[in-house]
């Protein structure tokens, strides 16, 4: 279960959300400025909001009320981000083994090889990231992700930047993935379209505003 | 003919002593200057812009007035060269180690300035991402900031480096003009153009230094590609 409150008020916007989320897949929706990526980098505590609260499977991540704040690399939660983020100058290889260093072994929840088959990126480990077409490229990042043996796993507009072609090249991995893996995924995307190939749990935001139980 | 490239051993010896200078120059400044380059990228904090300001202080001014304040602060009666000198009975002043300080302080802003703009080019986002699968912020530092700013940081080091070479007015003013000690590059043909007859080894040293400093700036380039190439980033 993943519970998240947030209040954020800048200048020009203000987000205020309360969250309850029990299905393992769940799709945030609205349109662009809506605070859908706000969100995001609020769970994923690359923004602080000025108040809030997070929990998942009872791990508190955040409380303003009783100053817990994890910092990102102790949050265990994967993104997987519009352009990719590979690391230029390391080989799909490594940048996949990159994410293995952070977890002891024991813990860890996939192994590389699992992950190179089931997203079928066996033939790109040597290259480099600027030899991979887009949908490759959100193919090993999200391996990646998953490699890091994360809690929850976040996807933010992971198709935006493709064309119709390179979206068959990730989409069905995506479906692959909220399928078969058991870790609980939030998708987020302003097409409904694409989020109904992913999943049915919807979880509507407008104008910074969003309460839901699902 | 070639005579002119027979070099005697004063001027070997000169030369050994420029490189030596500046070798251990940019050995001295390249973490520090790294360091504040990282925090003049990516931090921000009450006296940044008074930091910046400090750091480049040497670039705009003569050359003289380090040396001199060098002389204030660190000679042997200076107000932290005294302690150095009664204590330790150590001296900067007139020494090559002086030189090396001397020529640090002037080379400095030079390897902030590439460093700082090639960690300010590092898009944060990689680093966020490293962050996300569990990488500490110092280990993002040492795995993806540093190698992806390496061209830049390399660049500063060749500058940095060709600096101290050409060194001449805060080393002068700080530690004088001592033949194997302080008398580097630009100081012997200084002294040469000072002496009747001096042209032309004056002139022998100009075309060392000159052959130095292509040296130095096509390793630059070539290393520099390197570097380019092993971060995935391509140009002609």
């Amino acid at each position: 279960m993943i519970e998240i409150q947030a209040r954020l008020k800048r200048k020009h916007f203000e987000l205020d959300a309360s969250l309850q989320l029990n299905q393992r897949v769940t799709a945030i929706f609205g349109p662009s400025g809506a605070g859908k990526s706000t969100l995001l980098s609020i769970i994923a505590g690359i923004t602080q909001p000025d108040s809030g609260r997070i929990v998942i499977d009872g791990e508190c991540l955040l409380d303003s009320q009783a100053r817990i704040n994890k910092p990102i690399h102790q949050r265990k939660i994967g993104l997987v981000f519009q352009d990719g983020r590979l690391f230029p100058h390391l080989t799909v290889e490594r940048n996949l083994s990159y994410a293995l260093n952070f977890t002891p072994v024991q813990n860890q929840q996939f192994q590389l090889k699992q992950i190179v088959e089931l997203l079928e990126i066996g033939h790109l480990l040597k290259q480099r990231p600027h030899q991979l077409s887009g949908g490759e490229k959100q193919r090993v990042a999200l391996g990646r992700a998953l490699l890091s043996s994360p809690r929850l796993l976040m996807l933010d507009e992971p198709l935006a930047s493709l064309d119709d072609r390179l979206k068959s090249q990730i989409l069905p991995f995506l479906k692959l993935v909220s399928d078969e893996i058991n870790i609980p995924m939030i998708y987020i995307s302003h097409s409904k379209e694409e989020i109904m190939q992913i999943t049915d749990n919807l979880v509507d935001i407008q104008f910074g505003k969003v309460n839901c139980q699902l | 003919m070639l005579d002119i490239l027979r070099f005697t051993p004063s001027e070997i010896s000169i030369l050994a002593l420029s490189l030596k200078i500046a070798l251990f120059c940019v050995v001295l400044i390249l973490v520090p200057a790294v360091l504040v380059a990282w925090v003049l990228a990516r931090k921000s904090f009450f006296g940044k812009s008074l930091l910046d300001s400090l750091v480049h202080l040497p670039l705009v001014l003569p050359p003289v007035v380090p040396g001199f304040l060098l002389l204030l602060l660190l000679g042997n009666q200076g107000l932290i060269g005294k302690y150095l000198h009664n204590i330790f009975g150590f001296s900067l002043a007139f020494t090559w180690i002086g030189a090396v300080v001397a020529s640090a302080v002037m080379a400095f802003p030079l390897m902030v300035r590439s460093a700082r703009l090639a960690i300010s080019q590092v898009d944060k986002g990689l680093e966020i991402a490293a962050q996300s699968l569990g990488a500490h912020p110092l280990k993002v530092f040492f795995t993806i900031t540093l190698p992806l700013s390496m061209p830049g940081i390399i660049t500063g080091l060749i500058l940095a480096f060709s600096r101290s070479l050409g060194e001449f007015g805060a080393t002068i003013t700080f530690v004088g003009n001592i033949e194997n000690e302080t008398r580097t590059l630009p100081l012997a043909i200084y002294t040469y153009t000072q002496i009747p007859d001096g042209d032309l080894p004056a002139l022998r040293l100009v075309i060392l230094s000159m052959a130095l400093a292509l040296g130095a700036l096509m390793i630059s380039d070539r290393l520099e590609r390197k570097a380019n190439q092993s971060i995935g980033r391509h140009h002609d």
